[in-house]
């Protein structure tokens, strides 16, 4: 269950109102809701907010019983490796591990056997369709393919929490429907909970419910702006 | 990439996939920095080593020849009266005293000298064993009829020479001399005493004497016949009674002997040498650390570029749920294995370096300290793995600031493009680069530790790395000045460094320490050489130097020889000297007495008093109640803390006679300290008048040359030696850059990382920014344009580090010269600023580094496509 109460978020290089200072949220295990929004609105700032990328100005957020904008940075940074999952827009793949080790590096952050590691990672990428090519490089990979790569990585360590900025947003429509099958197919199969930020109605669809972020905070998609 | 499984070890796969493969994938770079770390090991451990060496050897030496002795009487070199030894043999508390004379005899024809000891049999085997001669014997001798082989000698046993008394004549060589002079038993050799010459017989081995000891035994009656020295001594080894308290016994003795004469402990011997040579020694451990620091900066700037490069891994990690420590101990984890590697290469490197150099050089790299020593090599765990420490201390130092800037980014700004720009916006340090720099000058004026300048070497490293902290501080103020509004490449490299002044520190951190380590060396080598030429000008005037033999052998010339040379035709003045071994101080340590004519026609290099007061003692006996003067070396000021009117007590002709100290001269030739006085006075109050040197002042018209076959007509064609002073001058300054060829080396060394780190750099640089020179040849830019711009950005980077390089290593000289020398050597010199040779080499370090980065540039260019997919550097 994740709780989200007031929060808010300050640039001050950028203007003397906040970006946001009242978005709150809920979300249950198992439940996976989609964030619309303007173009630098803040959705992305929000995702990093939650994950503890960026540092937060006021409010709160919950992860189970834990306080999150109370842990210090490295604390953050542990609970991050066991009950974060993560999908970039710009994939983030490593450009000199193959893509078993791509896949592996959350299991080598929680410290697991190496052997154990490299079986999940295979088994992973054999459920996005890529276990033939576990040992190319991810530099021989088309975008819909390194993005599969992407999901196999946020998912392998059974995450509670999935955090997904615009994950289609570099492939074309065709490709994209395959990756949010993944991807959505991924999250609920492990009971976790996912936040996709997106700019498409269509990919907003695969989500539970879908969010407007607004400069008020956050409001059902349906209701008018 | 390589998979490492060494054993079944696995290392963990994020420290090893992470971080210390990205070593190995920017292969380049990695070479450069463990190169560099390399080598300051190596030059460090190789002094280390070779003086280790050295002082091993000689200590064994040491126990060789004083044996199982508790104490050592030790005389001056004329020695002492044998008196003494009956007087202390007879002491309760001494259990044995064995007594010697020692010759450094001249051997005609021959130039090494042979160390002759003139020993008691019956006394030596009861003290000093180690010593004992064995005769040839019979059937293992190719020897002549000559051989002096005892009758008792079984046919194969060796035969023990206790049981032979010594004859006259015969002479025993250790191992090492028998070598050195290629003669085996049965042979003969002739060696020098005053201007004649005896004939000896070699007899058989000192067995005992340890490896590399060259010496020789005699008889004791024999030697003071042989070389004139009837009824004199130059040491006593005494064994104290059981229980005797050697202290107490010490004390008590010194009031009984004789001025001149000392007592020793066999190792103290041994702590003068280490002392005399540790200068030298610290001295060359310095630069070595300093080459060490430049291996730190080299690491540092390569693992700055590399941690900005992979900014994104790293933000990804971060948001993987990686820590700040985890990513610390993977950064300095890639910084310590430079330094391991480099160590154990340098490791490697420096025990090569040491074989090398005691074939090429000797024991001392050239310096002189310990004659006669052949040391072989030995591993020392304890010292490698000292120096494997600083080398990884030194990669982990190097990698210290990058990973702190890794670690200090916010993760959420590191996973977006673009914003490598960040790692280079360095603040100016002022406040820090003052505060360090204030604090070098301070230490400056501390006084030397335990004989070491340790103020100054701190003062060293302080400067050099506040000297990089102002790096990018003095960017923009270099840059402000110069024209800014010529052409587009100008105004657009400018842009660059002023916008980004955190380049000039990565970039140009490698250039201040190796520019400013060459440029301290050069100066300081300078300096030295040019004062060393002065010096030697002013102390050898005359035209000709006749030398009965160096200082502390057998030979001198007499008044009579003296006489026939001051009447030879052309010979308009002589320049008698007499040299004497004095012990003086506490500790008695040894110093050199130097007998001359003083005055304002033979003058002294003056560092402080006068001349004047020689002239009055010329011809007149000095007066009773007023002093003689004495002139000490900048050696002997320090040592003894003496200054311009102090009073100096010197042991001459067997008593204490009083000097009053009118003038401190530099020498070069005697580190251990000389005292110059009036030949006249020395005369007057010993009654010797023999000369070691004489210097012939010759008329315009007489070439020295064509006297010199004359002169050895007149004394004897064996037993002179003749110098020609541009001679002299010549082979003093030819051993002088013997002495300076480590340095010479490591100023190339220093310059060639230098350079390698700026073009690696630069190549760096310019790969990292393949996405912004992209961009600039969309707008237009050519290919050729951008080799200018990194040109450009390279030489004026390469500008500010040469101009803050020079400063520092000027400022490095100045503390080399007027701190750490003087404190270490006594050795005070005139700074000499090579300047055409600086203003060189400064243009030589910018072009070449501009054409570094120019072809870099060209090289991430081409690569272009290979590259935006694969790191290289
Ligand atoms: N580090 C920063 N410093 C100052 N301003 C920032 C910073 N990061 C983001 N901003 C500003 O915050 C606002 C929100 O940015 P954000 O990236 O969250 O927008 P977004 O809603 O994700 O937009 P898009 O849909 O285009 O991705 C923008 O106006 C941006 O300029
Ligand atoms: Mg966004």
């Amino acid at each position: 269950m994740l709780a989200i109460d007031n929060l808010a978020k300050h640039f001050d290089a950028v203007e003397d109102r906040p970006l946001f200072a009242t978005v709150s949220m809920r979300l249950a295990p198992g439940e996976s809701v989609a964030i619309m929004g303007e173009s630098g609105v803040g959705k992305s700032t929000l995702l990093n907010c939650i994950a503890g990328l960026e540092g937060v100005d006021g409010g709160r957020v919950q992860l189970g019983d834990r306080d999150l904008t109370a842990l210090d940075e490295d604390a953050f940074a542990r609970l991050r490796r066991r009950d974060f999952g993560f999908v970039f827009q710009a994939f983030h793949l490593l450009p000199h591990l193959t893509l078993a080790q791509n896949v592996a590096l959350p299991l080598w952050l929680l410290d697991r056997d190496a052997v154990e590691a490299d079986e999940r990672a295979r088994a992973m990428l054999a459920r996005v369709g890529l276990d033939r090519r576990a040992d190319d490089w991810p530099r021989h990979l088309s975008g819909g393919e390194m993005q599969r790569v992407a999901i196999a990585r946020a998912l392998v360590h059974a995450p509670r929490l999935v955090l997904c900025d615009e994950p289609t947003g570099n492939l074309d429509p065709g490709r994209a429907l395959g990756v949010l099958e993944l991807l959505f197919e991924g999250i609920r199969g492990a009971g976790a909970m996912g936040i996709m930020v997106t700019h498409s109605r269509q990919a907003a669809a695969f989500a539970d419910r879908v969010l407007r972020l607004t400069s008020q905070g956050l409001v059902d998609a349906a209701e008018p702006s | 990439m390589p998979r490492l499984r060494v054993l079944g070890w696995r290392p963990d796969p994020i420290l090893w996939h992470l971080f210390l493969a990205s070593l190995w994938r920017r292969r380049l770079a990695t070479l450069l920095s463990i190169l560099a770390i390399a080598l300051g090991v190596a030059l460090g451990l190789a002094v280390q080593l070779i003086h280790a060496e050295a002082l091993n050897e000689f200590g064994r030496g040491m126990r060789v020849l004083s044996g199982e002795a508790d104490l050592q009487v030790v005389g001056p070199q004329a020695g002492f009266d044998e008196a003494l030894y009956l007087r202390l043999a007879q002491r309760p508390e001494i259990a044995e005293a064995s007594p010697l004379l020692e010759i450094e005899a001249r051997l005609p024809g021959r130039e090494r000298n042979l160390r002759i000891l003139g020993v008691d049999l019956f006394r030596l085997a009861r003290v000093t064993p180690t010593l004992l001669p064995v005769a040839a014997v019979e059937d293992e001798t190719q020897a002549t009829s000559g051989a002096e082989t005892p009758a008792l000698a079984a046919p194969t046993a060796r035969q023990d020479f206790r049981l032979q008394p010594l004859q006259e004549g015969v002479l025993f060589l250790s191992p090492a001399a028998a070598s050195q002079l290629g003669l085996t038993s049965g042979e003969q050799l002739a060696v020098q005493s005053g201007l004649g010459q005896a004939i000896l017989t070699i007899a058989g081995q000192v067995p005992g004497a340890g490896r590399g000891q060259a010496l020789a035994v005699m008889d004791i009656a024999a030697a003071q016949r042989t070389f004139g020295q009837i009824g004199r001594l130059s040491r006593i080894d005494l064994r104290l009674a059981p229980g005797v308290d050697r202290e107490g016994l010490r004390r008590d003795l010194a009031v009984e002997l004789p001025p001149g004469v000392s007592l020793h402990t066999p190792t103290e011997a041994q702590s003068e040498l280490e002392g005399l040579s540790r200068a030298y020694r610290v001295n060359l451990t310095m630069l070595a650390a300093i080459a060490l620091l430049t291996g730190a900066f080299l690491v540092f700037s390569a693992q700055w570029l590399a941690v900005v490069r992979r900014r994104q891994e790293f933000a990804l990690v971060r948001a993987l749920g990686l820590d700040r420590a985890g990513l610390r101990r993977g950064l300095l984890g890639e910084g310590a294995l430079l330094g391991l590697v480099g160590g154990v290469v340098g490791v490697a490197l420096a025990h090569g370096l040491t074989g090398l150099a005691f074939r090429l050089l000797g024991a001392d790299l050239g310096a002189g300290y310990f004659r006669g020593l052949t040391p072989t090599l030995s591993f020392q765990p304890g010292l490698v793995l000292a120096y494997l420490g600083l080398g990884v201390a030194a990669g982990t130092a190097g990698a210290w600031l990058p990973a702190r800037e890794a670690t200090r980014m916010v993760t959420a700004r590191g996973l977006r493009a673009g914003d490598e720009a960040e790692a280079y916006h360095a603040r100016p340090r002022w406040g820090l680069a003052l505060g360090l720099l204030t604090a070098a000058a301070l230490l400056c004026g501390l006084p030397p530790l335990a004989g070491l300048p340790i103020g100054g070497y701190l003062a060293v490293l302080l400067l050099v790395v506040g000297a990089v902290l102002l790096l990018p501080g003095i960017t923009p103020l270099v840059l402000r000045p110069l024209p800014g509004r010529s052409s587009t490449l100008w105004r657009l490299a400018r842009a660059r460094l002023a916008a980004a002044p955190g380049q000039a520190v990565v970039a140009g951190a490698g250039i201040v320490a190796s520019v400013a380590l060459a440029v301290s060396m050069a100066i300081m080598v300078n300096s030295f050489r040019v004062s060393l030429g002065a010096w030697l000008t002013q102390m050898l005037p005359a035209g000709l130097y006749v030398r009965a033999a160096p200082a502390g052998t057998s030979g001198y010339l007499d008044a009579a020889a003296v006489a026939r040379l001051a009447a030879l035709p052309g010979v308009q003045g002589i320049r008698p000297i007499r040299y004497e071994t004095l012990r003086l101080g506490a500790g008695g340590e040894a110093m050199t007495l130097i007998a001359r004519p003083i005055g304002a026609e033979a003058p002294l290099p003056l560092v402080a008093g006068s001349l004047e007061a020689g002239i009055s003692y010329r011809h007149v006996d000095p007066a009773p109640h007023r002093f003689p003067p004495a002139w000490i070396t900048e050696a002997v000021a320090d040592r003894l803390g003496l200054g311009v009117g102090a009073p100096l007590d010197l042991p001459l002709g067997g008593r204490m006679q009083r000097f009053l100290v009118a003038g401190i001269w530099r020498d070069y030739a005697r580190q251990q300290g000389a005292v110059a006085i009036e030949i006249a006075t020395y005369r007057h109050l010993t009654g010797d008048e023999g000369v070691n040197d004489l210097g012939l002042f010759l008329d315009a018209s007489t070439d020295p040359q064509a006297l010199m076959p004359v002169i050895r007509d007149l004394l004897g064609k064996a037993v002179t030696e003749m110098i020609l002073p541009g001679e002299l001058r010549g082979m003093i300054l030819a051993i002088f850059d013997r002495t300076f060829l480590v340095t010479y080396l490591m100023e190339a060394v220093a310059v060639m990382i230098g350079l390698f780190g700026i073009s690696t750099s630069f190549a760096a640089l310019a790969t990292s920014r393949r996405k912004e020179l992209g961009i600039l040849r969309h707008l237009g830019l050519l290919r050729r344009q951008v080799a200018h711009l990194l040109a450009l950005e390279a030489g004026l980077t390469a500008l500010i580090g040469v101009l803050v390089g020079l400063v520092t290593g000027g400022a490095m000289a100045l503390i080399l010269i007027k701190v750490i020398n003087p404190q270490s050597f006594h050795w005070s010199m005139e700074v000499q600023w090579p300047w055409g040779l600086l203003l060189l080499f400064s243009l030589a370090m910018i072009l070449l580094s501009a054409l570094a980065a120019a072809l870099a540039g060209r090289q991430a260019m081409r690569q272009e496509a290979v590259l935006a997919v694969r790191e290289d550097w």
